[in-house]
């Protein structure tokens, strides 16, 4: 698992196989809270995708940097969720400037990708896994393009089953669940490629 | 031992140090320049973000009023002296939207309406609703677990003592949220001035109705016959009342022998006039 070969398992198993949102399962807050429509989707998507690549590459040094050093290993968690609510506050601000719709749209969502799971997830996996640089930013960026690829799909199908006859019980956030259980299974398709 | 404990403290505290700078810089980079007028219109308003102005919360309003697009009096719960601060404010006439209120059209409390069985499921008006038509025995009634008053911002709806849904009117602003929970539509949004309404919502026959409500419309049409404006029109075994022509006289209510029409004589000034 060496060179190009490797980077590219590395990438098609994090967007695909070991897919964040719906094969580990993580991140599911925004994945069912910002799918209503294909465009928040994208927005919310670009939004984490730059969270994540940016917050596996800093958490890694960080992790290298000072807490092997000073043998701190277990002050993992709270260093690392330091980092990600940075780098979600300097998005939050960044975004109200450039895009204000966007940031209209993802509302309360934005705030939240500082407890999205699947960011502080790639940040750890990547040091369990014993990624090197150029690895952990691959997996970090393969794991936001599949957290994007999850959510932008299940916007689509949100937005058709606007139009459909759901049941009065199931309407809006049962009939998600039930949805984004379904697409799970049928990325269970792609388990044993990698 | 120190070492346990300084180690991680200096590592965390200047990892946190440096971000809070970076963090710092950046603000300052990105820093978005917000109208201070939207945050006083803001303070001004009643901050129940109940939704009667039509907007999701009373931030969407405030920005509304500043922009000039919505008068501030779109807002159903502000005070008047709170509007004039904001008329002042902006510089800009405040007129006062026409005080609504919520009424329930329902008499079909325990003494009136008989039940179908006894509810003891979750504490909501949607799921009993669903369990063949609720509890009572008319499928049109309240169903008496107030939703509404659950979802009430203001405090305005409690449980008669005879366990139907009722309206405290001088609480009420008229937002809507009770009308839209709902699920029989008993309660109806309506202009605070009409003195008359039709307090029941069954389409049944009147044998039927009054086979089990005593309150219940019997579809006689005595109201409609009686009315000395021609006011009232029967439909669905209903009496519908043209408030264009109603000048809430009241004879329909006296003349009506389930008492299925009500008479309401609050106070009906306007909100910023008394």
């Amino acid at each position: 698992m060496e060179g190009f070969t490797g980077i590219l398992l590395i990438l098609l198993s994090s967007i695909l196989v070991n897919n964040f949102v719906l094969s580990r399962i993580l991140g599911i807050c925004p994945f069912i809270g910002v799918s209503k429509r294909v465009e928040t989707a994208v927005g919310m998507g670009l939004a984490v995708t730059f969270v994540m690549a940016l917050a596996s590459v800093i958490c890694w040094i960080v992790q290298k940097a000072i807490l092997d050093p000073l043998d701190i290993g277990y002050m993992q968690t709270i260093a690392f969720i330091l980092v990600i609510a940075a780098l979600v506050q300097l998005v939050e601000m960044a975004l109200q400037k450039m895009v204000p719709s966007l940031y209209q749209a993802l509302g309360i969502y934005l705030p939240l990708i500082t407890t999205n799971c699947a960011v502080l997830g790639v940040a750890i996996l990547n040091i369990d896994e014993g990624y090197n640089l150029i690895q952990t930013l691959v997996n970090g960026i393969g794991g936001a393009l599949g957290f994007m690829l999850a959510i932008v799909l299940f916007a689509g199908i949100r937005e058709r089953m606007e139009f459909a006859k759901i049941p009065e019980p199931l309407k809006d956030f049962p009939i998600a669940l039930i949805s984004s259980g379904l697409m799970s299974l049928a990325f269970l398709g792609f388990q044993g490629i990698v | 031992m120190l070492d346990a404990i300084l180690w991680p403290l200096i590592a965390l505290g200047g990892l946190g140090l440096v971000l809070g700078l970076g963090l710092a810089i950046a603000s300052k980079i990105f820093e978005v320049k917000v109208d201070p007028k939207v945050e006083q219109v803001r303070e001004l308003l009643p901050g129940a973000n109940c939704g009667g102005c039509g907007f999701p919360g009373c931030d969407g309003l405030a920005k509304a009023v500043v922009s000039g697009e919505k008068d501030a009096g779109a807002c159903v719960a502000i005070s008047c002296d709170n509007l004039a601060a904001i008329g002042a404010l902006l510089g800009v006439d405040t007129t006062p939207s026409e005080p609504n209120v919520a009424r329930v059209r329902c008499h079909g409390d325990s003494e009136n309406c008989i039940s179908k069985y006894t509810y003891t499921g979750i504490h909501d008006c949607r799921a009993a609703a669903m369990l063949a038509g609720g509890p009572s025995a008319c499928a049109f009634g309240c169903v008496g677990l107030l939703t509404c008053g659950k979802v009430c911002p203001f405090g305005a709806i409690y449980l008669s003592d005879k366990g139907i849904a009722a309206v405290d009117e001088s609480l009420c602003t008229g937002c809507g949220r009770c009308e839209a929970i709902c699920p029989k539509h008993v309660i109806t949004v309506m202009p605070k001035s009409r003195r008359v309404f039709v307090a029941c919502r069954t389409n049944e026959k009147g044998k039927a109705a009054a086979a089990i409500c005593k309150a219940g419309c019997i579809a006689c049409g005595l109201c409609a016959k009686k009315c000395p404006e021609g006011a009232i029109t029967m439909k669905d075994n209903l009496p519908v009342i043209d408030y264009d022509k109603c000048t809430g006289c009241g004879v329909c209510a006296s003349v009506c022998p389930k008492g299925s029409i009500a008479i309401n004589d609050e106070k009906n000034a306007n909100i910023c006039a008394g």
